[in-house]
């Protein structure tokens, strides 16, 4: 583990061009340094987003947070990430537009002093949704790892719903260019068990390169330790299962050789 | 006529507020994930004036059965004589005059 780390806020050409800020994160070390794309949950770039980054710094990965917000700022990033939910999904984080600002990240790590040239990305949550589509999208990263991303398959709306049916990512899979780790609890609505069986027959059927890992007694987030969701068994598995499949696709000579070693 | 009538409801959730009084022109109403309340999903409900930027916002996070509450709250004031004879005058001036 890396105790000597380096954390800041950064700006780094995103999607079009636009500089966006991003929370960015490093260990102190001479040796090469592979990278890792964070994509934050629904409610923002929030604390437990960048404590995700510092932990990925401190198993030895360079890693940055794009604001995937940015746009909507400037403002605390509560604010922000308000703004962007009454916008709603289409227009604050158009698919086009988050797969830009992943390709922006993945290259501004690569930049950087140290970069051993593999970059993973990690999603949480909406964030998951956009781990998936930046594999089939961003063919500069790695490997990729979905944790409970949300509508990677359509969603149709009931009868009396008030939001319009949602699109699904599952028709990208067909462009998937990198190995792909799926985390899902079994309690979660959104994705439902049936719905992860129906992602992993699409993986299945086009020969992708995945592995999905279910826990039961978890749902949705349970990472996330400053919610009530978080479930401290399936998540210490579950992160180790991260480090692991980050180990294997992003450090030269792959498995069995730690960044720590 | 000042009615002093207040419906006062238990409720479980986070709010956050600004230090001065502002002008809100909108309010947001979502059940989503909630950034501070201890839920998984809570109702989400923002006053804004998205004019001012994203800092003029007074949010508020309910547990579901609180939303509820307040909703039963709001209908029993609404229900107030002077609320309907107020709803009733500016639904007409508003059907004279829509701006």
């Amino acid at each position: 583990m890396k105790e000597g780390m380096l954390a800041e806020m950064a700006g780094f050409p995103g999607h079009l061009g636009d500089v966006i800020e991003g929370y960015h994160a490093r260990p102190v070390t001479t040796g090469p340094t592979p990278g890792v794309v964070v994509l934050h949950h629904a409610p923002g770039l929030d604390p437990w987003s960048k404590e995700v980054v510092r932990n990925f710094a401190y198993a030895g990965f360079a890693a940055v947070a794009p604001h995937l917000y940015h746009r909507r700022g400037p403002g605390d990033w509560a604010d922000v990430a308000a703004a962007a939910r009454a916008d709603g999904l289409a227009k604050a984080m158009p698919g086009d537009q988050v797969s830009g600002d992943v390709a922006g990240a993945a290259a501004y790590l690569k930049q950087q002093p140290g970069s051993n040239g593999k970059v993973g990305v990690i999603g949480f949550c909406s964030g998951g949704r956009q781990a998936f589509l930046a594999a089939c999208d961003v063919p500069t990263l790695d490997a990729a790892v979905d944790c409970w991303g949300g509508t990677i398959l359509p969603r149709m709306s009931e009868p009396s719903a008030w939001h319009p049916p949602a699109q699904g990512v599952i028709h990208r899979a067909v462009d998937m260019s990198m190995p792909l780790l799926g985390i899902f609890g079994n309690d979660d609505s959104n994705p439902n068990p049936a719905e992860v069986d129906e992602i992993e027959r699409v993986l299945t059927d086009l020969g992708k390169s995945f592995e999905f890992v279910r826990y039961d007694g978890a749902g949705h987030g349970f990472f996330c330790h400053d919610k009530p969701n978080y479930r401290q068994a399936q998540a210490i598995d579950g992160w180790s299962k991260v480090f692991a499949f980050f180990r294997t696709h992003l450090q030269e000579g792959g498995s069995g050789v730690h960044l720590d070693d | 006529m000042c009615t002093w009538m207040t419906d006062k409801v238990e409720l479980a959730g986070n709010a956050r507020g600004v230090p001065e009084w502002i002008c809100v022109t909108q309010a947001n109403v979502s059940y989503d994930h909630p950034a501070q309340a201890p839920f998984d999903h809570a109702m989400l409900i923002d006053f804004v004036d998205p004019a001012q930027g994203v800092g003029a916002r007074v949010a508020v996070e309910l547990s579901v059965a609180s939303a509820a509450a307040l909703v039963r709250a709001l209908q029993a004031a609404l229900a107030s004589p002077e609320a309907v004879r107020d709803l009733r005058d500016q639904t007409a001036r508003s059907a004279v005059d829509p701006s």
